[in-house]
Order: structure tokens, then sequence, then C-alpha cells
């Protein structure tokens, strides 16, 4: 159970201006790490900072030696995705086995072999063919959650995954999660509005406002006043 | 109707129509291919902005009288396109006001060096600036008088365009399609993006000669919209896009030839038939699924 992540002294913001600071926190091996805190407090600011995507303002992030940059899934929150694009599932499936190829130029039977399982796991083999523009909301996330999984061999992260799906298909989306990180053993760090889902899952929280309130095992933050107190005001009622 | 085809029968006899025609064939080809990318990487300015350089660029080789004007032109868009893309991420200046300042104004000092060029009378002579800076705006007659050589260059650079995309096929898209997960999967993208840019610029020196470097953008971006409207996998439109362009090509060529209208204004307007009739295909294909 080694240390996969460090976060050291870590400040977020865009421009100069602090959102959050004073982050320090370190995911294990095999973790369910849920990112909570109110709207504006830097969650996703922290998922693209972890993702190398955009430079902490101060502080530093390391990838501990067992986990490579390469062997990590990422969720975005769908609105980051370009909507209109004229691709199949296929393809954007078969795109998250990208990190593996290296300098290959194209992909090996076992890339195509595990796109494939991927889609039969979200059950959206039979859309395989179809234009992504063209689907609902539940099924693009599904073809967007199918690629992380084929990306992240060890670790994967999530932007808001329920955003916009319907109650059961949620459900779905949490069992599936918890399932990848319980049986494959995939490391889950999951930035969420949904307490409920949350205390249910997760293993450990960090709980960021303007600075870190809270990090720790989940029986801990149930127990501590940060976690009462958001608790109170969150949860209960899902997120819109 | 016979006229016209022994006409085309007695011009298709002339090496020059058939170096045109080879030529016009694989710059289609060539500029087809990363119209997609062009236009959902939101990169289409790129381009403009890139053959207004290549204008300038020409200007400068042009009064300098360097004897293979390309050795100028190819670098400073090649720059140019690196420039262009760094600047889009990060600084001061933002992306597309940079892609305006920097576009116009080598158009601006281009055309005012051409000017000085023909008064001064250095360089070649050109008695005729506006004709000149018209044929290089628009494409000229010079696709017509291409020698051996010329057509071997735009071979030798067509087969490289259609290898690099063909290698780097699937991580095109990967960019294309989700940046940002690409490079948070480990990824090298901005490597790619640079890849994307270079190739971009190489095919807009190219295709300078013979559409004009006002119409290129048309060149590159018309077949992958018309594509985009009907078909709906990446491979489909890629493959629709280059079959579109070789089509608009061909025929704007002959309709040229025969109509003696101008040879790149003829594809464009080729090009923007084309995209019509598959704006007008979906539009129908929608009805009748409903």
């Amino acid at each position: 159970m080694g240390a996969l992540l460090k976060c050291e002294n870590v400040s977020l913001g865009y421009e100069g201006d602090v959102v959050t600071k004073n982050l320090n926190f370190t995911v294990s091996s095999g973790d369910y790490l849920c990112i909570v805190g109110e709207n504006g407090s830097g969650k996703s600011t922290l998922i693209k900072a972890l993702l190398g995507l955009k430079p902490p303002i101060s502080g530093s992030i390391s990838l501990c030696g067992e986990v490579g940059r390469n062997e990590i899934g990422y969720l975005p929150q769908q609105t980051m995705v370009q909507r209109d694009f004229p691709a199949s599932v296929r393809e954007i499936v078969l795109s998250g086995c990208m990190n593996r190829c290296g300098f290959r130029p194209f992909y090996n039977r076992e890339e195509k072999m595990l796109a494939h399982d991927m889609m039969r796991r979200l059950e959206i083999e039979p859309l395989s063919k179809r234009c992504y523009r063209e689907l609902s909301g539940g099924q693009q996330q599904r073809v967007l959650l199918a690629r992380a999984l084929c990306a992240a061999r060890k670790m994967i992260l999530l932007d808001e995954p329920v955003t916009g799906l319907d109650p059961k298909a949620t459900n779905e989306m949490y069992e599936l999660i918890d399932s990848l990180n319980k049986k494959d053993g995939i490391t889950v760090i999951m930035v969420s509005h949904d307490m409920n889902a949350a205390v249910r899952y997760a293993s450990h929280i960090l709980h960021v406002g303007r600075k870190q309130l809270f990090f720790g095992t989940k029986e801990d933050y149930l127990t501590s006043k940060t976690g009462q107190a958001f608790l109170a005001v969150m949860g209960g009622d899902e997120d819109e | 109707m016979s006229d016209i085809f022994g006409t085309l029968h007695e011009y298709f006899r002339h090496d020059f129509i058939i170096y045109a025609m080879i030529v016009g064939l694989l710059i289609a080809l060539c500029s087809s291919l990363l119209g997609v990318t062009l236009v959902m990487k939101r990169f289409s300015f790129i381009g403009d902005g890139l053959s207004h350089v290549a204008f300038g660029a020409m200007a400068v080789a042009t009064i300098t009288g360097v004897t293979n004007n390309m050795l100028i032109i190819m670098p400073v868009t090649i720059c140019s396109a690196i420039l262009l893309l760094r600047t889009g991420s990060n600084t001061k200046i933002k992306g597309d006001a940079a892609i305006a300042m920097i576009s116009v104004g080598a158009l601006a000092l281009g055309y005012m060096l051409m000017n000085i060029a023909a008064r001064s009378g250095s360089g070649r002579t050109t008695s005729n600036v506006t004709a000149d800076v018209c044929s290089t705006l628009f494409g000229s007659t010079s696709i017509l008088t291409l020698t051996l050589t010329d057509v071997w260059i735009c071979v030798a650079m067509s087969a490289i365009v259609v290898a690099v995309f063909l290698v780097f096929y699937n991580k095109i898209f990967a960019v294309t399609f989700d940046e940002n997960f690409a490079k948070a999967t480990g990824v090298r993208s901005d490597m790619y993006n640079l890849l994307i840019a270079v190739v971009i610029a190489v095919i807009i020196v190219i295709a300078m000669k013979f559409v004009g470097s006002l119409l290129i953008s048309a060149l590159i971006i018309f077949p992958a919209l018309s594509a985009m409207r009907v078909f709906k996998s990446f491979r489909s439109v890629i493959i629709c896009s280059v079959v579109i362009s070789l089509i608009c090509a061909a025929s704007g060529i002959l309709i040229s030839i025969i109509a003696e209208t101008p040879v790149g204004a003829t594809i464009v307007s080729a090009d923007i038939c084309v995209f019509f009739l598959f704006c007008l295909t979906s539009f129908a294909a929608k009805k009748v699924s409903r």
C-alpha cells in the first residue's frame, strides 16, 4: 500500500488569485478518495492540478514511483468535451488506449480487445458505431467513462461523474466505480457534490474550502465538526 | 458536348495541363486531410493567418530575388505556425488577436514590399504589381507554367504530408477530440499540436502557388465542413472530405480550362456547391428520420 500521489503545501488559483491553499494529503494505492466542498472551492482546479494540466501556484504535487502519468484515467466534466465532434463511440473509447502506445502509431489487438471489453462492461457495445453527438447525456457519460477505464491502469480521476444522469444511471455509475476500486484495485479520486455517495463509497474524504478543511478517513470525517456541519447542510438532498 | 471533349482532349496532350492536374489533385488531397482537425480545434484562423504570412514571405522572396522562393517561404511559415500556437495558449495578447495582428501585418508588409520592389526596379521585373499581387493572393496561371521539378517537389511534399498523417492518425484524433484528456493521460499533446501546425504550414506553402494565399483556407476547410454534415465517425469524415476535395479540384481544373476562369476561385466555387449540397442532404435525412 504505497503512496501514489502526494500533495505538499499546494495552493491553487487563477492568474495569481488564490482559490484554495495549504493542501496536504497523500493518496495510497487502493484508496477511494472523495473530494468535497462548496461550489467555487477549487475542486475541479485541484483535479486539473493533480492531472498536470494546470500548475499549482505554489507547493508540489508528485506522482510517486509506482504510477506513471500514462497509467491514469480521467473522466472530465462533460462540458469540457466537444459535443458536436464527428466521432464514433468506438473511436472515442479506443482513444483511451493511446497512452499505452508510446511511439507505436497504431493500436494493437490487445488494446482493441480492451476497448471492446470496456464497452461491453458499460453496456454501450451496441452503440459502438453510433455517432457520439447523437447519444443521450447518460450514454455520452458512459462512453467517456469507458475511455477513462481504458486509460486507467492504476488510478482514475473523476470530475463530477454523475452530472446530468438520472437516479438509476447515477446509482449504476457509483456501483461501477465502486467495483473498479474494490475488484480491480484501481485507485479512485472523485470530485462530487453528492455527499450521500461520498460517505457511502469513499474510503477517504478531502474537504476543501478556502483552505484544506479536512483530510482523513471517512469514519473520522463523520465524527469531525467539519463533516457534521457540512453533512447537515448538504447531506440528504441530491445535487440538483 | 463533343466539342468540349475535343477541347479537353486537345489540352491534355500538353504536358503542362497534365502537370497542373497532378499538382492540383495532390494539393487537394493534402489540404483536405487536416480540415477536420483545424475546424474542431478552432484552428481555422491559424490556417488563414498562416496563408497571409506565406504571402508576406513570398513578397520578401520576390524582392530578394532568391532563385527558389520556397527556401524563404517554408521556414518563415513554419516558424509563424509554431509562434501562433504558442501565443494561442498563454500570453498577454489573446490568441485570436495575435493571429489577426500577424496575418494583417504580413499582408500589409508584403504588399508594400512588392510595391517598393517594383518601383526601384530591383528583383525581377515586376512592371505590373497589381497583377502580380492579385495572382499571389488568388492563385495564378503559374499553375500552368509548372516545370517537372515543381511537380516532383510537390509529389515529395505531399508524400511526406500523407505519410505523417497516416502514421500519427490516432494521435491526431486523440488530441483533436480531447486535448486535456490526452495530456492528462500521458500523451505528449504539445508535441502533436506542434506537428499539426507544422504540417498545416507545409500544406499552405505548397498550395499557395495553386489557389493563392487567400483561398487556401477554403480548400482546407470546405471539404471537412461538408463531410461533417453527413458522416458520423472521424474516419469516414476524413475519407469523405478527401474524396470531395479530389472531385472538386478535378472538376474545378477542367471547368477553368474550358471556361477560362481562374483556377483557384473555380475550385473553391465547386467546394461551396458541394457544401450546400451536403447541407441539403443532411437536412433531408433529418426530415426523413423524423
